[in-house]
């Protein structure tokens, strides 16, 4: 304790706030509810599988152009046939319904920063808005 | 009392260590012991079609190790982690002839031959050494059992079929001398590992 006692405060709050900046990823709760939801198909590293799956590592260009699309994915899954990183895939993805906008947003903030992955992230209000005009 | 507590320790400590000499796979399974032979569990007899339309019977394995599984091609929960973690062992073992893998579809209904090519070819399985396999319904559930795998039909579970994700390795006397989780990767580390023993056990070094 003497070390605490003999630092002076503003050295300790730098510290701290360095340490919370080398969290890799600071999307605890969506790496959570990747692992539980996702990543029995799309892998523990976003990689994907084959032709059959496709990657989420690196897959910026179509989670950047798809953007408003992603929430309602999540939720309610995919049946097109998409291209991502070249690979056409063209197997449905069963969406999980029982996601609330919440998390929702949580998995999205993951995904999208993570595996080099840097893309701009997601806020509530949008998500919502966006699960919102989902098409039936 | 202390000389006999310190002789009781290293008496102890003694029993701990590992026998010495190379480590041999276990023949797994419940033996029986006839006429003073100790008789192992072995792999019955088995037809099968592949995603070739080819007849895939143990004569496919003869003199041969191979890895085994159960999966469906639709199956929402564990099959692409066991499908990521084969295609460990089939990219490590490509080009290498003693080794096959086997998987058992057990969605008869679905997994058509067609559909196991298409599968297989999305995945970048060949053939001649990854066989995709469809059958008899009952030939399939009670072949699994002789794998110490489960599959079941059932109506509940998601995608409707209740599997384990094991990979089981069978030795070319049709023994089954390891297997692992092929949910886990560290696990299939380990087991790829009894894969590289079973080799040179069976075929010694190279």
């Amino acid at each position: 304790m003497t070390f605490l006692k003999k630092t002076p405060l503003p050295v300790l709050v730098a510290l701290m706030l360095f340490a919370s900046h080398c969290e890799p990823n600071p999307y605890r709760e969506g790496a959570r509810l990747y692992q539980f939801h996702c990543a029995n198909c799309h892998l523990d590293e976003g990689q994907g599988l084959g032709a059959l799956i496709p990657p989420l590592a690196g897959a910026t260009d179509y989670l950047a152009t798809n953007r408003e699309r992603l929430p309602c994915i999540l939720k309610y899954g995919l049946t097109d046939t998409i291209v991502v990183r070249g690979t056409v895939y063209a197997e449905a993805m069963p969406g999980v319904p029982a996601l609330t906008a919440i998390q929702v947003t949580n998995i999205l903030n993951f995904v999208n920063h993570s595996w080099g992955n840097q893309l701009p992230p997601f806020r509530l209000d949008e998500v919502r808005r966006l699960l919102s005009e989902c098409p039936k | 009392m202390r000389p006999f507590f310190f002789i009781l320790i290293v008496v102890l400590l003694w029993a701990c260590t590992q026998p010495s000499g190379p480590r041999t796979l276990p023949i797994l399974g419940e033996r029986d012991l006839v006429n003073g032979d100790t008789i192992y569990p072995t792999v019955p007899d088995f037809a099968f079609v592949d995603q070739d339309s080819q007849l895939v019977t143990n004569a496919t394995f003869a003199d041969k190790i191979y890895v085994v599984d159960f999966f469906f091609i639709h199956c929402p929960t564990i099959c692409p982690k066991v499908k990521a973690n084969g295609l460990r062992i089939f990219e490590k073992y490509k080009n290498d002839d003693r080794i096959m893998l086997l998987s058992h579809s057990i969605d008869v209904k679905n997994d058509t031959v067609a559909a196991l090519k298409r599968h297989a070819d999305k995945l970048g399985i060949e053939s001649r050494r990854w066989r995709l396999v469809t059958g008899e319904h009952d030939a399939i559930y009670g072949i699994a059992d002789d794998y110490f795998s489960v599959a079941v039909e059932n109506p509940d579970a998601p995608g409707g079929f209740d599997h384990s994700g094991r990979l089981i390795l069978v030795d070319k006397n049709r023994h089954v001398r390891s297997f692992c989780d092929g949910t886990d990767a560290k696990d299939v580390d380990r087991f790829m590992l009894d894969i590289d023993l079973l080799l040179e056990e069976q075929f010694g070094k190279r």
